[in-house]
């Protein structure tokens, strides 16, 4: 640590270390430490050599371009899909051991929404885990339930069908759910996709509640404009670690470059004008 | 397309390498039938060997396609058409029993489409229903025919069980006919099946109709479980369309090569089934064609080096492997650049710079003694040999490089990015990489490393 | 043909059967599994012969351990194939389940002598042989197989409806609240493999498929609660049993004796009888409802169109400009069925009254309440176009279109929020002036 800790600013190493990252394997007090992965689809790294730790408390955006691996990222850290190398410990454990610690926001696309549940259903079912295994729900389950539904705004659409759901109201219903499972950690694999701004703006508060509660979440997200407004941290990926720390000090132009190519996109230039205004700003 | 010649003569040669030794080895009855030398047999054998090759053939698209299952909705729904017709001419004749199939076939098919269609209804649902309704309707008729007829069931009882014992020259000119049917269409609709197989959206932007392509392909995979009910049954004639194209699927990604092999597998196992049910009593042909392609299969998925299971877990288990070597190698090497050549580095600090555990690295390194790229002192330090040395630079800086790469050219590089299997110069042009070593070389502190030095040794 | 008190015991027996069926049916179709019941349905076979030939008897015990056996390796063979061979999961259960099926129609053929299994009977299901008068007062051992194997169904969907209803839904959440999907997923198949190898005197190991997803998926039809999809695709079940044997007692008296068929059969087609008017009949969903709702829409399409047209008849009257184009178009409008359906019931609420001119012509025009609420529809219409001409790049001639086809959805607060979006336009992209807001009040 000593060593690299003397690099000039911009070096990506300096940043790692920044985030308090790793010299010796997995910090038990880290939420997410994610030690030397490589993961590969078929015989095609998509993800190598990934080193990170996530600091607690704090909204970590992941963020890289499309084929990048932030989807894989998750799932591989969750065990959804297997690892060539390296590991990941939940509070310096295996997540075999940490499951109840972790909640999960999948892509939307993933889910059936054709199933016979309201909005309430899916809700309750973040608290099944702590529910006994042979009776049914309690009453103060559903209203637990109820609760977060309020709390994104969905109070009037509780007992609605899911299908019968906008794309931005099916995801308020996932992040209701998280809210009630109440895990430590939270991976959402793009909750932003899609939706209308009522549910941005919803998303966006249910992340700060959730970051008050003192969770982390990591959320992979695509929109660079919004990344410093939304994020503490940043998790720049693009097949490897290209940088991540706090976001006032990895989002900058050269590592979105380094994330991006050479030819920087409309996007990164309006993310840069944003940048600067926020720094400007009050 | 030489290649594909060869592996099909590979194919055939081996079977007609393990028929010539059965005929050696066996015994006088089986080789009776072997060498074909009575009439029924000729026709059997050549039936279901025909039957075989054409299923192989078309299933190959229909399993690529993702629709083997429809098959099975096919094949039970043309029980309703066969006993339709039975009841109005009797089983007397064969030719309208097959009309019949086709066509209630043909309206399961439909109707699968149409229930798809239907929201919430998804595919392996309407797929069920289908099957079942068809079947229970099939079966209905069945009943009121053999009331109305006096007529024995025997006639359709071969339609569902399927039975070769009394297939006859006729059976098998109409099992030929189809059979040649299906290479023609495969032969001159090659270029349509592959791209409606591949990419269905590209097809029609091709102005291809892919709704005519599909049809014509469901025709062919109807006349062809049509014509098999008989020998093998329409609870088993799905076999024969998805069993030898998934087994040819582990040999090659070649479409052109899996067709072929689908072929010869589906005409292999109605050799092979056709011949064991003839030799033993009480063995009934359809189900000793399932089993013959389920062999076929097993040997495939286990054994074939392409996809087969073997291959792939040998594989996966070496590439851990030859990561774990490189990143041993490339330890010692980083280790070195910081604090000289011939350091010798302690295990434990080697330890804590990667995840791996005691065992994994105690492993990698007496490998790496073995081989001669790096001493083991005494002490438990390790340092790398000369020739280690060699290898480890240069499994640095082919690291680095595609590191650099990833850096300079983020915007094209996940398409490239093979880090593992190849040398940089394998894949890059050869001005990108000297420009990557330019850079390398520039950077004064060694392009950065993802993962943190500094252990002291 | 009477009603006798055997067949009574057919419809308790077939009833029973295509309950426990359904009760599992439901979690097949959800989770996207029917062809598994399909697979295992067939696969039992082998597991049947097995247990008759190692016990020679048709014991409770033998059969239900053969058949959990064989239901867990189509389960197991099928995940590994697909998982490690990469094969495609419906071509998985393909290559097993023909295979097993295989073995087993072998083993029976070679046992013939030794096993009292009609392979008839394993497939197609045989109530009849086994509950006749005569049998009335003893207690078949099928029926109690039946029996227990519906009891244990019921508890397994009651007392794990949570599990089973999370690990269906999203396996991945399941995990993370510590619910196992895997071993959801194989308790379910052997559930199945137990109700099939049960059922399969009465209603046969193909047709069993019928029960386990035809009632499952019309309930999911008619409902969109997971408990009374569950109770109606029992419902339904039971229906078609009691139908089959209606229809074998009945039938034969109305339409000839040649006319009657194996129960079994007619109760597979009974659920797709019923499941073809789940599909016709379902609230919302149905045919039948969606073909109203597009009628009922397309009226109202009429009316409002009808509506606009006379606005703006009136207000190129006001204005002077030429009332041509307006006018055909509404004489275009107003001709046919459908048109003077629309007028009557404009005329019936008012909207529009009938005015006759000299030359003995009739000639439309609004109603001041019509004249309120034409001028609401164009003021949306035109805000729209000039919406659209504000925010996108089309061309102005290709605006009226989809205009005209958005002012029939759009609510209120959205004309609001577009009126907010554009303070200053008066006027639409061709000219036109946008009507004020609320005329009517």
């Amino acid at each position: 640590m000593s060593t690299t800790g003397t690099k000039t600013s911009g070096d990506t190493n300096t940043v790692t270390d920044a985030a308090g990252s790793l010299s010796t394997h997995h910090d038990p007090r880290a939420p997410v430490s994610i030690h030397d992965m490589t993961v590969a689809y078929h015989r095609k790294p998509v993800l190598w050599d990934i080193d990170y730790a996530a600091t607690e408390g704090r909204l970590v955006g992941i963020v890289g371009p499309n084929g990048a691996g932030k989807s894989t990222l998750i799932k591989a850290s969750l065990d959804l899909i297997p690892k060539a190398s390296g590991s990941v410990r939940i509070y310096g454990k295996p997540y075999k051991k940490q499951r109840k610690l972790v909640g999960y926001v999948p892509q939307r696309e993933s889910i059936d929404w054709d199933f016979p549940a309201s909005a309430v259903d899916v809700v309750t079912m973040g608290l099944y885990g702590r529910m006994s295994w042979w009776l049914p729900p309690r009453k103060h389950h559903k209203e637990q339930a109820l609760h977060a539904l309020e709390q994104v705004g969905m109070a009037d659409l509780a007992h609605r069908q899911i299908s019968k759901l906008s794309g931005g109201q099916q995801q308020r219903v996932f992040l209701a759910r998280a809210l009630v499972q109440d895990a430590s950690i939270y991976f959402m694999d793009e909750p932003f996709a899609g939706v209308d701004a009522a549910t941005e703006s919803a998303i966006v508060a249910l992340l700060n509640e959730l970051k008050a509660r003192g969770k982390t979440v990591l959320v992979v997200h695509h929109d660079l404009q919004t990344v410093r407004e939304y994020f503490d941290d940043v998790l720049l990926l693009n097949m490897r670690v290209v940088a991540c720390g706090p976001t006032k000090d990895v989002f900058t132009h050269e590592n979105l470059q380094k994330t991006y190519g050479g030819k920087l996109t409309l996007l990164v230039e309006a993310a840069e004008a944003i940048a600067r205004s926020v720094r400007g700003g009050p | 397309m030489i290649r594909h010649v060869w592996a099909l003569a590979g194919v055939l040669a081996s079977t007609a390498a393990a028929m010539a030794l059965a005929i050696i080895v066996v015994d006088e009855e089986t080789r009776q039938i072997l060498t074909l030398r009575e009439y029924n047999t000729r026709i059997v054998v050549l039936g279901t060997t025909l039957l075989g090759a054409a299923a192989g053939l078309i299933g190959t698209f229909m399993y690529l396609r993702k629709r083997a299952m429809i098959g099975d909705a096919l094949s039970h729904a043309t029980l309703p058409g066969i006993a339709i017709a039975f009841l109005f001419v009797g089983d007397k004749q064969i030719g309208p029993m097959l009309l019949g199939a086709a066509i209630s076939g043909v309206i399961g098919v439909l109707a699968v489409i149409g229930l798809r269609s239907i929201p919430r209804i998804k595919e392996d649902a309407a797929i069920g229903i289908v099957l079942s309704v068809f079947f229970g309707i099939g079966l209905m008729f069945v009943k009121i025919a053999q009331q109305t007829h006096t007529g024995n069931q025997a006639g359709l009882d071969r339609f569902i069980y399927g039975t070769t014992a009394g297939m006859i020259k006729q059976d098998a000119q109409w099992i030929g006919a189809t059979a040649l049917i299906v290479l023609l269409g495969v032969i001159f609709l090659f270029k349509e099946f592959r791209l409606i197989c591949f990419d269905q959206q590209f097809a029609s932007s091709q102005g291809r109709s892919v709704l005519l392509i599909d049809l014509l392909m469901m025709a062919m995979v109807v006349l062809t479980t049509v014509v098999g009910l008989q020998a093998v049954g329409l609870i088993l004639v799905v076999a024969l369309l998805i069993i030898p194209a998934a087994a040819a699927r582990f040999w090659t990604d070649d479409l052109t090569l899996m067709t072929l092999l689908a072929g010869a597998f589906g005409s292999i196992s109605g050799f092979a089934g056709a011949i064991v049910s003839a030799r033993f009593v009480n063995l009934p042909t359809g189900a000793v064609i399932v089993l013959a392609a389920g062999c076929v299969f097993a040997f495939s998925m286990l054994l074939a080096p392409h996809r087969g299971m073997t291959g792939t877990l040998l594989r996966r288990v070496g590439l851990s492997r030859r990561i774990g070597y490189q990143n041993v190698l490339r330890a010692l090497c980083e280790m070195e650049e910081e604090f000289g050549e011939g350091i010798r580095v302690g295990r434990t600090s080697l330890l804590e710079m990667r995840s791996w555990t005691g065992s994994t690295l105690n492993r990698l390194i007496r490998r790496a003694v073995r081989r001669g790229d790096a001493i083991a002192g005494p002490d438990n330090r390790v340092g790398l040999t000369r020739s280690g040395r060699i290898e480890a630079q240069r499994v640095l800086r082919n690291h680095r490089l595609w590191e650099l790469y990833l850096i300079r050219h983020a915007d094209v590089a996940p398409s490239h990015v093979d880090r593992d299997a190849d040398l940089v110069e394998h894949v890059l042009p050869p001005e990108t990489i000297r420009e990557l070593e330019h850079a390398l070389a520039e950077t004064t502190q060694i392009p950065p490393s993802p993962h943190a030095q500094g252990a002291v040794p | 043909m009477t009603w006798t008190l055997g067949d009574t015991y057919v419809v308790i027996i077939g009833a029973m059967s295509a309950s426990a069926c359904a009760l599992l049916g439901n979690y097949l179709v959800l989770r996207k599994m029917s062809l598994m019941g399909d697979a295992i349905s067939h696969a039992v076979l082998p597991g049947l012969v097995a247990a008759f030939l190692i016990t020679n008897s048709r014991g409770v015990g033998a059969m239900f351990v053969g058949a959990v056996i064989v239901g867990l390796i189509t389960a197991v063979f099928t995940q590994a194939i697909s998982k490690f061979g990469r094969v495609e999961e419906g071509a998985a259960m393909g290559v097993v389940f023909t295979i097993l099926f295989a073995g087993g129609l072998i083993m029976i053929r070679q046992q013939a002598d030794h096993v009292d299994l009609d392979p008839q009977c394993v497939l197609f299901g045989n109530i009849e042989t086994f509950y006749s008068d005569a049998l009335i007062g003893t207690i078949p051992q099928a029926g109690v197989n039946l029996a227990v194997v519906l009891l244990l169904d019921a508890l397994f969907v009651m007392l794990l409806y949570k599990q089973l209803k999370i690990t269906t839904f999203d396996p991945g959440l399941a995990t993370s609240v510590g619910i196992r999907a895997d071993i959801m997923h194989y308790a379910l198949m052997i559930m199945v493999a137990l109700t099939a190898v049960a059922s399969f005197e009465a209603v046969g190991s193909i047709l069993v498929i019928a029960m386990l997803i035809v009632p499952a998926v019309a309930a999911h039809l008619l409902t969109d609660r997971l408990p009374v999809m569950i109770l109606l695709s029992v419902t339904i079940a039971c229906i078609a049993a009691l139908a089959a044997r209606v229809y074998n007692v009945y039938a034969p008296g109305v339409f000839g004796s040649g006319i009657q068929a194996d129960t079994s059969a007619v109760m597979a087609v009974a659920t797709g009888i019923l499941l073809v008017g789940a599909i016709i009949l379902a609230p919302e969903r149905g045919l039948l409802s969606q073909a109203l709702q597009r009628i009922r829409l397309a009226l109202r399409i009429v009316q409002e169109d009808i509506l606009g047209l006379l606005y703006r008849q009136s207000e190129s009257r006001r204005t002077g400009s030429p009332t041509s184009e307006a006018e055909a178009l509404l004489g275009n409008a107003v001709r046919g069925l459908v048109a003077r359906w629309a007028v009557y019931r404009l005329r019936a609420r008012r909207l529009v009254k009938v005015d006759h001119t000299g030359s003995g012509q009739v000639a439309l025009a609004l109603t001041d309440k019509g004249e309120a609420r034409a001028a609401r529809l164009v003021r949306s219409h035109r805000l729209w176009e000039s919406y659209l001409a504000q925010h996108s790049d089309l061309p102005l001639d290709h605006l009226h279109m989809p205009a005209e086809r958005v002012e029939h959805y759009i609510s209120p607060e959205m004309v609001d929020r577009i009126r907010e979006d554009l303070p200053e336009v008066d006027l639409d992209p061709h000219g036109r002036e946008i009507p004020p807001p609320d005329a009517e009040s």
